[in-house]
């Protein structure tokens, strides 16, 4: 048995199809910035496969990944810190309660 | 020809990563849910390590599992009761989020199949990967090196954290 690109590449592929249907399926808000970044990771295993088995002597997709890394930490703290004050205005964090977007 | 042990590291990451990505968006209990997304990600780590990628590894462990995880658990526990379950799903958004991955997986990897050779590549030696490479190019400023990225990012973590602490601080 080789460990061929084949097995990299479709656990990342469920991971994504899960990403989705919980971005769908979720009504708490936290829930659903979880499953976008089972999405975000997803796509950060690819850039990385895809790199190392066909441009093995080339590094972007790793800096991609790398920045791409630092830009989902920092979409995180901002969402996160929006939740929060929405909490604190409506005592409620469920997409479908949440409909007004005014302080 | 690869070790055995190789091959035995790859299927229990490839499980791991299956399995918990699964229970991640399937748990009722938010708290369980941002666990398991804690297993998901140290999975990928191993990936990225079982890649030779140590340095990129090392910075999932850190930023994704060091950092987001935490900042998920602690706001999941100041806007929610950790014993609560979510309440049930309605069958029609069920099946609506069903949809939508089934036919996520179906075009994916429709697309990645009709590339079958591609598909069967075989890991190939890395050519000058070393870590003062890597610090070359991401510090340089010549063609193919990653000076302007790497500032830009300081400069919106910045924008990042003054925005963060502008939105959430108290009125």
């Amino acid at each position: 048995m080789e460990l061929t690109m084949l097995y990299y590449i479709i656990p990342s592929l469920i991971m994504f199809c899960c990403g989705v249907y919980g971005f769908i399926t979720r009504k708490n808000m936290i829930a659903i910035l979880i499953s976008l970044e089972l999405m975000l990771n997803a796509v950060d295993i690819n850039f990385v496969v895809f790199n190392r088995f066909l441009f093995p002597g080339q590094m972007e997709g790793m800096f991609f990944t790398l920045f791409a890394i630092a830009i989902a930490a920092a979409e995180t703290a901002l969402a996160i810190a929006i939740i929060i004050n929405l909490f604190r205005v409506a005592k409620n964090i469920d997409v479908e309660d949440v409909n007004e977007m005014k302080f | 020809m690869e070790l055995v042990g190789s091959i035995i590291m790859l299927g229990i990451i490839v499980l791991s990563i299956i399995v918990f990505s699964v229970l991640t968006v399937t748990t009722r209990k938010i708290l369980r849910s941002a666990t398991y997304l804690l297993f998901t990600l140290f999975a990928t780590a191993g990936i990225y390590f079982q890649l030779d990628y140590e340095f990129l590894g090392a910075v999932q462990i850190a930023v994704y599992a060091g950092g987001i995880v935490v900042l998920f658990v602690f706001s999941i526990l100041l806007t929610s009761r950790p014993g609560d379950n979510s309440a049930k799903l309605t069958s029609k958004k069920h099946v609506l989020g069903l949809i939508a991955a089934v036919g996520t997986l179906v075009v994916a990897g429709y697309a990645l199949f009709s590339r079958c050779t591609a598909l069967c590549t075989k890991l190939s030696p890395m050519k000058d990967y070393t870590m003062d490479n890597l610090g070359t190019d991401l510090l340089g400023s010549g063609a193919g090196q990653y000076l302007l990225p790497f500032e830009a990012i300081s400069v919106l973590l910045l924008a990042c954290i003054i925005g963060g602490i502008v939105v959430a601080r108290k009125r």
